[in-house]
């Protein structure tokens, strides 16, 4: 037996979320006394490969059909639980991304395992198999039993450090699977990839800098993008401000937008709403930049300042410069 | 066109969340119950498919009688008939199952669900019900629209872009913003409601494969630090030097 990482890359890399899904299979792997393989799908650079040892990944095995480069559920599905077969894996992970709960969820149904999605931390194997999850939305947390043979895991991004055993080196295989026209019938027609600017993907971000109606117009966004830029971190924004067109609608957090827990959330000019929390509560550590101090968003902060973002975004902006990177 | 839209009972947002005093269930005392806020953006596309094009809007819950309320709103919101699966939901791939059951006896030509369910959070359901009934499901969808009588085209968020896809009807999809503009029933929807069909099925026999077996809340936050706006600076000093996240 052993346990099966299912990594995700990004233009020839390894999507960071997907390191953490390794260095959390290769603990696992650990306890439970066995290896952990990674299985690797689309466009990887080998060298990024051989570096999963580096999170404990003694072996991957790498399918480099060309239909692949892009994803495609039921193709990806039928590479991984072949995978699985031949490692025998007992334990599945893979990082809570979009593409990963597409492909965690099939392969419970197809492996007839114990999914359990939101993972944010190790399993407790004494006695029942048990992880432990974030529910509603960030508010509660829920000690999850996995009952079956096979154990699915999909780690919730951000709460599982990389770990690196630097210069140790995963051995790659070859990996092909046999795929019919009929697993690429939902394959998409086109993939349009958001425009960074140069700068970082908010849902792989490790800081975030957002900005709310307290920022009064596009014209002010200079502010956010400054200081986000000093602090190599994406940029997002509040529902009023993607509602008003301020900003693209896949900058949005929230309840009704995207869920991110970025070590470090900056807040500027954003009440703190409860259905905007729900999309950042699980951040680390949450600074509030707001003129009113009775905005709800200071009772869920680690550090707050109560001022006019136009006079206090500027001085962060300085102090940013000039921190040594 | 016949749609089935699985809708989820939760928690409205803005509840307090509490657990029994055994910490071993969640504690419904005092909590407002909402349809699931995604699944709202699939209830109403469904309605706005079924105005164009005709056909059908069924409404599916896998849930205790305590739904029949928000089955009842679905209703007024403008859906055609219901079903309730008389089960406690007790995970995801039981509840899928119980999903699966009922579309493999009606022919649906697509199936519309939320994102995740805001109670659990798991993003599951959909995918376990593409998967059991062999059809394609598309996860999540911000885009729907049809191209022609059998195939239609959705957009899908993929971390950092979107994804275009044609398919073939039929088909899983679940929803969020901005597929659609949710609905607030008005009085005729209300009242046409209580007479629209709502039917209650035992569920098919099935196991869950996970267990809840314990609750907790995230420790309380030690109260925020606050620094002097005129030394703002001073920030991410701190940010560095005490809280180690830069
Ligand atoms: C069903 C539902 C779903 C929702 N989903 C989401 C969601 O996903 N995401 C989301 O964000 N919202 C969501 N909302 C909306 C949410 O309830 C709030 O209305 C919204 O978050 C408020 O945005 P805001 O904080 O930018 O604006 P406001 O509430 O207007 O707050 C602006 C803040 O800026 C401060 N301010 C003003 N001027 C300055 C200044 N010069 N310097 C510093 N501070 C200043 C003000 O004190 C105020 O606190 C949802 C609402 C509903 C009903
Ligand atoms: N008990 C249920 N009854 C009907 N549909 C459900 C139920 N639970 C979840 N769903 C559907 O599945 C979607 C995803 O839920 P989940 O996998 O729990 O995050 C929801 O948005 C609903 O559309």
């Amino acid at each position: 037996m052993s346990v099966l990482v299912f990594v995700e890359g990004l233009n020839g890399e390894i999507k960071k979320s997907s390191l953490e899904a390794a260095s959390y299979g290769s603990q696992v792997a650990q306890t439970l006394g066995t290896s952990a393989t990674a299985v690797a799908i689309g466009d990887i650079n080998e060298a990024s490969l051989a570096r999963l040892g580096e999170q404990g990944i003694s072996k991957v095995l790498y399918d480099a059909d060309d239909r692949l480069k892009q994803f495609v559920a039921d193709a990806y599905v039928k590479v991984i639980a072949k995978a699985a077969r031949q490692e025998d894996a007992k334990v599945l992970v893979f990082s809570y991304t979009n593409i990963g709960a597409a492909v965690g969820s099939k392969l419970a149904v197809r492996l007839n395992g114990s999914l359990a999605t939101n993972v944010t931390a190790l399993p407790k194997t004494d006695g029942e198999f048990t992880v432990t999850r974030s529910v509603f939305s960030g508010k509660a947390f829920a000690d999850v039993a996995l009952t079956s043979d096979v154990k699915i895991i999909g780690v919730k991004k951000n709460t599982i450090d990389v770990t690196s055993n630097a210069g140790t080196t995963a051995n790659i295989e070859k990996f092909s699977t046999e795929l019919a026209d009929a697993d690429f019938a939902a394959a998409p027609k086109e993939t349009v990839m958001q425009d960074t600017g140069g700068g970082v993907l908010l849902p792989e971000a490790e800081i975030v800098v957002s900005g709310g109606r307290g920022l009064k117009g596009p014209e002010n966004w200079h502010l956010v993008e400054d200081l986000a830029k000093e602090l190599g971190a994406a940029t997002a924004c509040s529902k009023p401000v993607s509602d008003m067109d301020w900003r693209p609608h896949h900058e949005h957090v929230g309840q009704t937008g995207i869920t991110i827990g970025p070590n470090l959330y900056i807040a500027i000019g954003i009440s703190g709403a409860i259905q905007h929390l729900a999309g950042v509560n699980s951040s680390k550590v949450i600074v509030v930049i707001n003129k009113d101090p009775e905005a709800p968003f200071f009772k869920a902060a680690d550090y707050g300042i109560v001022g006019d973002a136009f006079e206090v975004v500027p001085k962060l902006i300085e102090a940013a410069k000039a921190l040594d990177k | 066109m016949k749609i089935l839209v699985c809708i989820s009972n939760v928690p409205d947002t803005t509840s307090k969340i509490n657990f029994t005093a055994d910490n071993k269930a969640f504690d419904k005392n005092g909590v407002q119950y909402v349809i699931n806020p995604w699944d709202e953006y699939a209830l109403t596309r469904a309605i706005e498919l079924k105005e164009a094009k005709g056909g059908t809007v069924t409404v599916l819950n896998v849930g205790e009688a305590d739904t029949e309320p928000n089955i009842r709103k679905a209703l007024a919101i403008g859906a055609d008939d219901a079903i309730r699966v008389n089960a406690f939901p007790k995970d995801a791939f039981f509840v899928a199952q119980q999903i699966a059951a009922v579309a493999k006896e009606n022919n649906y030509d697509m199936i519309l669900m939320g994102k995740e369910s805001i109670d659990y959070n798991g993003s599951q359901v959909h995918n376990m019900v593409g998967e059991l009934l062999g059809i394609p499901s598309v996860v999540p969808a911000f885009k729907l629209d049809m191209v022609d009588d059998t195939t239609a085209r959705l957009e899908r968020e993929i971390e950092g872009g979107k994804e275009v896809i044609e398919v073939k009807l039929p088909f899983v999809a679940s929803s969020q913003q901005p597929m659609s503009e949710p609905r607030i029933p008005n009085m005729r929807g209300i009242m046409t409601a209580r007479t629209k069909p709502l039917k209650t099925v035992e569920p098919v026999a099935t196991e869950a494969k996970t267990e809840y077996v314990n609750y907790s809340k995230p420790e309380k936050k030690g109260g925020v630090k606050l620094i002097d706006p005129e030394n703002a600076g001073e920030l991410i000093t701190l940010l560095r030097n005490e809280a180690k996240v830069l």
